[in-house]
């Protein structure tokens, strides 16, 4: 039962990774492989706070949340000059560049050693302590998120992000400053990036940086492209399929090792295969 | 009365001059052909004006103001609305959002909370029924035909209260019946007291809907003056047909 709840924790967080990258790559169009970077971030700024001034956890998330926010702003307005391909590789150079800082910045991070020990939730006495009151908080953020990505994709503002991501300079003409937009969303997409990685850190109590290099980017990526782009329900269930599915490699009897590759593997096979068959994802409606 | 003049306007490819030191006018209640063979400077020149691309020299000036830098989305604040010489719709999307799109509010912190009222409903309603797109309003933009595509995107830039109104080929690829609706949308325009251009190959549609025709070459303006009259003179004529 406990490893259930265990895979059904790591679905909301990467529901809620999906959901946030959700909302610059398929409502927007912007190829960023950048997220696992906002997801360390929020997850070593909650860890910490907690460990060094046992501030609550909900004050520790919402301060990693502004954290990411603010190195977004500053992150996004170099990207905001960028489209496509370049985009890509811009974002994917801050994500490596978090990763070294993580990696180096060995007298707050403590390197590849990482954090041990990060506290549980905590609100007015009660305490998320077990793994059934965890997956409940889990869910309910992931909730949240799912609304908020509602909220804004409902908007008007929504619209023009899906404008953006069909022809920017057309959309320009007609009195939007496109450059807001696609800033703007970046912020937010980082902020609920680091919600999850507050999180994770607070479920595992234990953080290192390999959790947060490139290939995770990638990993959150291959979420929103197997459940389909500009799809809510579509970034939850890719988020349910690529963590479950792999998982049942452990009961297929090959060694443990030989099964950690075969997850790889999976990966790489699912996303051909969506590229041939289905490019707009299981629920996705947009292609890239 | 004009509304948006070019003084020596330029743009350069290189050493190739696309917009040839262009003083043009656009006058207010009137529709002004621009008119000019292949690669002549005429999409060139509505990209420059509408800031699409830069301006390599002069000005423009919209409103009295004279401005040398154009950004695109300043272009509707100052009156101006286009569509492109190939289609540019956002594909993905909805008919009625493609509409929608240009009747909400521009600021990031308004469009976040709003949502579409009645009020943007019945615009939108209005300006698909005139073009006959109504009952596609669910659909992706993408899979409509060539023609109807072309009439959203009219319907599109006429969605905006402008006082200026660039059309780049907006009979090309359309039956005759759409080519009617598109004829009565420009005229209703030019009747409101808008200053119309249009960009057309098609000389018997220029002489019968233009007040006014500037017949430009190689980026340089060669003639101007009433359509019948300009589109007679040996130089159109050599320019069109050569030597």
């Amino acid at each position: 039962m406990e490893y259930l709840i265990y895979i059904a924790t790591l679905v909301c967080i990467y529901g809620i990774l999906g959901l946030s990258l959700n909302l610059v790559v398929g409502e927007t169009g912007l190829l960023s492989i950048a997220q696992a970077g906002f997801y360390g971030i929020g997850a070593y700024a909650t860890a910490l706070l907690l460990v060094h001034t046992g501030v609550n956890f909900f004050v520790a998330m919402a301060l990693g949340m502004v954290l990411a926010g603010v190195i977004a702003l500053f992150i996004g307005t170099v990207l905001s000059r960028f489209s496509g391909d370049y985009y890509a590789l811009v974002s994917l150079g801050f994500n490596v560049i978090v990763f070294s800082v993580l990696l180096n910045w060995r007298s707050l991070t403590q390197g590849p050693l990482g954090i041990p020990q990060i506290s549980q939730p905590m609100i007015f006495g009660f305490s998320f302590s077990t793994p059934i009151l965890f997956l409940c908080l889990a869910l309910i953020l992931l909730l949240l998120v799912y609304l908020i990505a509602s909220f804004i994709t409902s908007s008007s503002f929504g619209r023009v992000l899906h404008a953006i991501r069909e022809d920017e300079e057309a959309i320009a003409v007609f009195g939007y400053r496109t450059t807001y937009y696609k800033l703007a969303i970046f912020v937010i997409s980082a902020m609920l990036a680091a919600l999850a990685g507050a999180l994770y850190a607070s479920y595992f109590t234990y953080i290192e940086p390999f959790s947060f290099q490139v290939v995770n980017s990638i990993f959150i990526l291959a979420v929103i492209i197997l459940g389909g782009l500009s799809s809510h329900r579509g970034a939850v269930l890719g988020a349910l399929v690529l963590v479950i599915v792999p998982e049942a490699l452990r009961f297929t009897g090959l060694p443990s090792d030989i099964a950690a590759q075969m997850q790889q593997v999976f990966y790489g096979l699912i996303l051909i295969l969506l590229m041939l068959y289905r490019p707009q994802g299981l629920l996705g409606k947009f292609r890239m | 009365m004009e509304l948006l003049e070019t003084k020596n306007l330029q743009k350069k490819f290189g050493g190739v001059h696309a917009v040839d030191h262009l003083n043009l006018s656009f006058e207010s209640g009137k529709i002004t052909a621009l008119v000019g063979p292949n690669g002549s400077g005429k999409t060139t020149l509505i990209n420059t004006i509408t800031g699409l691309l830069s301006i390599d020299g002069g000005e423009i000036i919209v409103g009295g103001v004279e401005l040398k830098f154009v950004q695109p989305s300043q272009v509707a604040a100052l009156g101006i609305t286009r569509t492109f010489q190939s289609v540019r719709l956002f594909g993905q999307i909805s008919v009625l959002d493609n509409i929608l799109l240009v009747l909400t509010k521009r600021d990031i912190g308004s469009a976040l909370f709003e949502r579409h009222s009645n009020q943007h409903l019945k615009a939108a309603e209005d300006v698909l029924k005139k073009v006959g797109l109504w009952e596609k309003r669910d659909e992706p933009a993408e899979i409509l035909s060539y023609g109807q595509r072309k009439l959203l995107e009219i319907a599109r830039a006429v969605s905006i209260p402008a006082k200026i109104y660039f059309f780049d080929e907006p009979f090309a690829g359309l039956f005759v019946e759409m080519v009617k609706t598109v004829s009565a949308i420009l005229q209703e325009l030019r009747n409101a007291g808008a200053a119309v251009v249009l960009v057309e190959h098609d000389m018997e549609l220029v002489r019968n809907l233009a007040d006014k025709c500037y017949v430009l070459d190689s980026g340089k303006l060669i003639a101007e003056g009433k359509p019948e009259e300009v589109l007679q003179k040996p130089e159109v004529v050599e320019a069109y047909l050569g030597k």
